[in-house]
């Protein structure tokens, strides 16, 4: 899982190598100026002649460097050296300066890498996504990639941002200290070894408890949030069934929930800090106890007991960091995982090796064509055994209820799905041979659930040709009846559509769908209900225009009202998955009881009367 | 209904602050607990310095002194210290929560009572934002902000008063080095805080594109326009990448700036002092001139470093508070926002009939309503039977004043009646019916209801006797007799069925894995749009009102599940008024009265024939010529 997730660091290489190596330098100057500090107290200000004195900073470097402080008598006057709290002061500003400088650099790449890893990592995801065929997309569903793609990503640049900051920082902190403090007295130091399982134990049982109660609590701020939602959704609702007394109680139940457990854990948790300055003052006591006995007998200074007391606090502070580092990596766990999984899915459709570029017309043969949606081979199958031909130019209806099998069947031709058995041919040669693209070029598919984005009129209907001049989308608008009322809108083809296509009526959006789908010059055309919310009239006219501007194409079209296909050259009838009948529609309306049935209680079914209107 | 973008500038006023703190006001014994409790602990912290010094000054040099009863002594306190701190913590948790409950309920209870007209004009989005985030930072702020500045403060106070015990020259070098850091805050904070406040706009504009994108995502593989799609992607995550950059930079930079200048500061200090020592200048302090020595450098030293901590700690918290004194503000403006008004007094009530055909109320249902009219000017209350009749006469309205949506409106529907309206989009169908149900109120005319004045009636009384079934669904999460319940809460179970069935509901219901219980999650995502609308119906058949408003839905579904959801429909539509906004010609053409309307304005009216013979508008559309 690392290494996939690793991948995605690229150029920001350098900038999560340098982060931590300039946190590295800060932690040593950190340790390194308290040190000096003691130096300018006990051999600058508070300086004795003779005991603790050097002429220059020259004669008190290989002092400090041996960790050497002079013992003074008591008694002897303080006079100050004035030489050496100038030049070591000079040295503290030098080094604040360099760690300034660390510091301020460490932070910026760690800035330059966490958000840059974050956005390499949104981009491979994205492009992932681009590779995805429609089974992929099925398996992770819409909600989902566009969680992984906001939330998931945050949660784990969180994690990566903490890992190049503070991963570094803890260990080096802890390790330095440590050092320094067995420098001192390594007898002293050994408390740490004692202390440090002590916190561990005492973390992971708090943790332990916590931990489940803050997960149902996530899960109930969940809750919470759908329950707001869905009553802000559904507010119409609410307030024509006067519900709100009891939108009132069930919001209030869950906030309970919250509250309740959210204090339980709260509690426990409060146990934290308080435990935690406990352990620093025990250590500071036994310290204070063990380094007077060494004192007493002459083998520790007592400024060396202050030192140990800034050691102590800084390896414990360092060992919580750890503690939280691992937490961080806990939590986005379930993030780093799900990212994981659409970077490693592969595409189950992929361009053949030598592919074929041209499309020689709009034959469609399927011979023996199954398919399931799952990935099991159990009986389940959406299509079973299905055999057509189409010629180039045909027009083809093709009706059945819901779940007969109608979409799946459509999108095997421009290979948005494989059979799970049988050929699907289109130009006499097998999909699987040609280029996606050239493919996907020639069968230009409409499909049921179509939008339209956010951009002009024209940019929309440019997605099925980028090089289509204004005059060639003119006449794709008109082919598919909607130069109207773009024209008749303010700003015409130049008119702003908003996202999801919301500023257009669900009849306008089909016909800008099938527009763009006609701006490709396919040699098929697959309309999968997309004329349903057309009134009656513009469906027909969209279908003469389609037999006198394109007749060479070949024209599938997947349609509820039986208006939409009666004038085809060919109906197919699916039931279950299975081709129930073909033919013409007299032939069928005499001879097919499905058919028939539709036809019937279609007699009383109409349009849409909103069709009309602008888009005012 | 324009959805207001409002941008997010983190801006408040001096009443929000005193609102948030109103909030801690009834824990008022709790907080001052609280605050003895962080006393406490800052004073055992002193304790821990003084006692270093102690050690360092009288036991190490002497080993015959009492050391292991000073250790006791210390043990005690600081043992105190802890447990005084566990119970601030504690407390204030329990507080915050108790204040997060609060204002979470505050909120949701409050939004229950606005009018439709708010949830119209503010975006989902945003409202949903008070919940997610404003509270999370608003608890933040009770929980960490305010105890930790008190702390914060507590010791800035005490080391003051020290240093200004000890030194007064080198207290103002101390308050020179304090103004640095405070202009750092201020303009390192101020650039986080911009770029901050950009990087939040980029991911708005990044997910917006990704969901807008992802959705589409089939649209995108059937175009061929993934290279597109990268593009525009590139071009926003890139953005953000920017923004993101930015804003980290400036706050991660923050903490070592501000840390570094304390070491700045501590030489300074150092420099200054020896120099006064050497020098022998005279030092000032409270109590006077006197004469510089090293030791008292030495304790000034320890000073200047507990000082710039805590004013480090607070700079460090600023942000976070504004951020949250901001989200406080919008909370508050959704909790000021007016309830929507009811000053209606006449109200629902089941109806009997006694022997002489009075009607009178009941405690029970009876199956029969009666509007309860109470008569102030004599004191008497009227009982009218509720049959469905309603009036519009000469309506205009406009959801904002300067413009008017609907004009003079007219219409009169019997008791039993169906009318159905038909019309372009935007001509002001929906309109209408937002009108019945007083989701708004009209600018003029009038509407009676059973010769009442709507005005009069109680507004849930009134909305409880209009069944309405809408395109969008609405189901919530919950199991499918829950839903279909929501209708009417004291439904038996027998009674939802029954009222499934009549909704031609029941037969898909008990074919899913678990029946009546099966669960429902977001708007019914497991259900087809023929199921969610049946189930629409199923609710709308329980609730059982003498008046139904019917949306119908425009989504093709299947023509078998169409013709299901037509039976349902046509059963609830049975033996009340109905107004229907149609877009089936089967409908419409069994309505009683139908309604064309355009611009805001019925332009025709009569039945199917009636109107067909006109050659008007109602036959363009029907006949679809132009």
């Amino acid at each position: 899982m690392i290494k996939t997730l690793a991948k995605s660091i690229r150029e920001y290489k350098k900038a999560s190598i340098l982060a931590p190596l300039f946190v590295a330098m800060e932690v040593v100057l950190e340790i390194l100026i308290p040190y000096l500090m003691g130096y300018v107290i006990d051999y600058g200000v508070n300086a004795v002649r003779g005991y603790t004195w050097c002429d220059n900073i020259g004669e008190l470097i290989p002092l400090m460097l041996k960790g050497y402080k002079g013992v003074v008598p008591e008694g002897a006057v303080a006079t100050g050296n004035y030489t050496i709290v100038w030049q070591l002061s000079l040295v503290l500003l030098a080094c604040a300066l360099v760690s300034l400088l660390c510091g301020v650099l460490s932070g910026r790449f760690a800035a330059v890498a966490g958000s840059g890893y974050a956005g390499n990592l949104r981009h491979d995801l994205f492009y992932k996504i681009q590779e995805f065929s429609f089974a992929n997309l099925d398996k992770f569903s819409t909600p989902s990639l566009i969680t992984r793609l906001t939330s998931d990503v945050t949660n784990v640049q969180m994690a990566y941002q903490v890992i190049v900051r503070i991963a570094v920082r803890a260990p080096v902190m802890l390790v330095l200290a440590f050092v320094m403090s067995v420098r001192i007295k390594w007898q002293l130091s050994l408390i740490f070894l004692c202390v440090i399982p002590i916190i561990a134990l005492a973390a992971y049982v708090l943790l332990s408890r916590t931990h489940p109660i803050y997960e149902r609590v996530f899960k109930e701020y969940d809750d919470l949030n759908n329950v707001v939602e869905e009553n802000l959704r559904g507010i119409r609702v609410v307030k024509s069934y006067a519900r709100s007394d009891y939108e009132k109680k069930k919001f209030g139940k869950t906030s309970t929930e919250i509250f309740t457990d959210f204090v339980y854990a709260e509690k426990i948790s409060a146990i934290i800090n308080p435990l935690m300055m406990m352990i620093v003052y025990v250590c500071m006591l036994v310290l204070a106890w063990l380094s007077a006995k060494y004192i007493w007998v002459g083998q520790l200074q007592a400024g060396d007991f202050v030192s140990m007391l800034t050691y102590t606090i800084q390896i414990l502070s360092s060992f919580i960091m750890v503690a939280m580092v691992f937490m961080m990596i806990v939590i986005s766990h379930a993030s780093m995982k799900r990212v994981c999984e659409v970077l490693k899915e592969e595409s189950t459709i992929k361009n053949p090796e030598n592919p074929i570029y041209e499309v020689k017309n709009g034959d469609i043969s399927l011979k023996d064509v199954c398919f399931a949606y799952g990935v099991e081979e159990d009986d389940n199958h959406s299509l079973s055994n299905v055999n057509l031909e189409i010629a180039s130019g045909e027009t083809v209806g093709i009706i059945g209820s819901t779940g007969s099998g109608k979409t799946t069947m459509t999108q095997l031709i421009p290979r948005l799905y494989d059979a799970t058995s049988g050929v699907v041919e289109v130009g006499g040669i097998d999909v699987r041979q040609y280029d996606i693209q050239t493919l996907r070029d020639n069968v230009s598919m409409v499909l049921q659930k179509n939008t339209l984005f956010e951009g002009s009129v024209k940019e929309n209907l440019r997605w099925g040709n980028e090089n289509a001049t204004d005059e060639e989308i003119k006449n794709a608008c008109i082919l598919a009846q909607a130069d109207g009322f773009v024209s008749a809108m303010k700003e015409g083809y130049d008119s702003h559509v908003e996202q999801g296509g919301a500023n257009f009526s669900g009849g306008q959006k089909q016909r800008l769908c099938i527009a763009r789908a006609l701006l490709k010059k396919p040699k098929i055309l697959i309309l999968d209900d997309s004329t349903s919310a057309v009134d009656t009239k513009t469906d027909a006219e969209i279908r003469k225009a389609f037999k006198e501007i394109i007749p060479g194409t070949t024209k599938i079209i997947i349609a509820q009202r039986i208006g939409s296909v009666m004038d085809a050259d060919k109906i197919v009838v699916m039931n279950g998955g299975k081709i129930d009948a073909i033919g013409t529609h007299e032939e069928l309306l005499a001879n097919n009881p499905i058919y028939q049935e539709v036809y019937t209680t279609q007699q009383e079914a109409g349009g849409d009367f909103d069709e009309e209107g602008g888009a005012d | 209904m324009e959805k207001a973008m409002k941008t997010r500038r983190p801006t408040f006023s001096k009443g929000t602050v005193k609102r948030v703190f109103s909030y801690l006001s009834p824990y008022k014994g709790r907080l001052f607990l609280v605050i003895l409790c962080i006393i406490i602990s800052s004073l055992s912290n002193v304790a821990v310095s003084y006692f270093s010094g102690l050690l360092v000054d009288t036991y190490f040099p002497d080993p015959s002194s009492n050391l292991p009863l000073a250790l006791g002594v210390m043990a005690i306190i600081l043992g105190a210290g802890c447990i005084v701190s566990y119970i601030s913590h504690r407390t204030m948790a329990v507080i915050g929560q108790v204040i997060m409950k609060k204002v979470r309920d505050d909120m949701y209870n409050h939004m229950q009572d606005l009018s439709v007209k708010y949830f119209d004009q503010h975006s989902k989005g945003d409202i949903m934002s008070l919940y997610i985030n404003d509270t999370d930072t608003l608890h933040q702020l009770i929980c960490q902000s305010i105890p930790e500045g008190i702390s914060s403060l507590l010791s800035i106070i005490t080391v003051f008063v020290v240093m200004v015990m000890s030194s007064i020259y080198l207290t103002l070098l101390i308050i020179g080095f304090l103004l640095i850091m405070m202009l750092i805050t201020k303009t390192v904070g101020g650039k986080s805080g911009k770029y901050f406040i950009k990087q939040q706009q980029s991911i708005g504009k990044l997910n917006g594109y990704i969901e807008e994108m992802i959705q589409g995502q089939k649209v995108v593989k059937v175009f061929c326009h993934e290279e597109g799609a990268k593009d525009g992607f590139d071009k926003v995550n890139n953005q953000l990448r920017k923004d993101a950059t930015s804003a980290h930079s400036f706050a991660n930079v923050f903490m070592p700036i501000m840390g570094n200048l304390g070491h700045v500061q501590y030489t300074v200090i150092a420099i200054v002092g020896a120099t006064m020592v050497i020098m022998g200048v005279q030092n000032l302090s409270i109590t006077g001139f006197a004469l510089m020595t090293p030791g008292l450098i030495v304790s000034f030293l320890q000073y200047a470093r507990n000082f710039s901590n805590p004013v480090s700690q607070i700079s460090n918290q600023i942000n976070s508070i504004v951020m949250a004194f901001a989200g406080a503000e919008r909370i508050f403006n959704l909790l000021d926002e007016a309830k929507e008004v009811d000053d209606g007094y006449v109200t629902l009530c089941y109806a009997k009939e006694d022997e002489n055909g009075n009607i009178t109320e009941s405690e029970t249902r009876t199956g029969k309503w009666a509007w309860k009219h109470y008569h102030k000017a004599d004191d008497t209350t009227t009982y009218v039977p509720l049959a469905g009749k309603i009036d519009m006469l000469n309506v205009d309205f406009g959801y904002t004043p300067d413009k008017l949506v609907l004009h003079d409106v007219t219409l009169h529907a019997q008791p039993g009646q169906k009318i159905a309206f038909v019309g372009s989009t935007g001509a002001g169908k929906t309109t209408i019916t937002n009108l019945i149900n007083r989701f708004y109120d009209i600018a003029d005319g009038k509407i009676r209801y059973d010769d009442i004045n709507i005005n009069k009636i109680k507004k849930a009384d009134l909305r409880r006797s209009l069944g309405i079934v809408l395109q969008d669904t609405n189901l919530f999460t919950g199991t499918v007799m829950e839903n279909i319940r929501y209708g009417r809460l004291d439904a038996t179970d027998e009674e939802v069925i029954e009222a499934s069935k009549l909704a031609n509901a029941h037969d898909f219901i008990i074919r899913l894995p678990e029946g009546y219980d099966t669960m429902l999650t977001s708007d019914g995502a497991n259900l087809s749009q023929g199921q969610r609308q049946l189930l629409s119906i199923a609710r709308a058949a329980v609730a059982d009102a003498p008046v139904m408003i019917l949306d119908e839905a425009t989504s093709s579904i299947d023509t078998r599940t169409e013709k299901i959801v037509q039976e349902g429909t046509d059963k609830l539509m049975e033996g009340r008024t109905v107004f229907i906004i149609a877009h089936r010609l089967s409908t419409v053409k069994n309505a009683d009265v139908i309604m064309v309307l355009e611009k805001g304005r019925i332009i025709e009216s009569g039945n199917h024939e009636e109107l067909l013979k006109k050659h008007g508008r109602y036959y363009q559309l029907y006949t679809g010529s132009k």
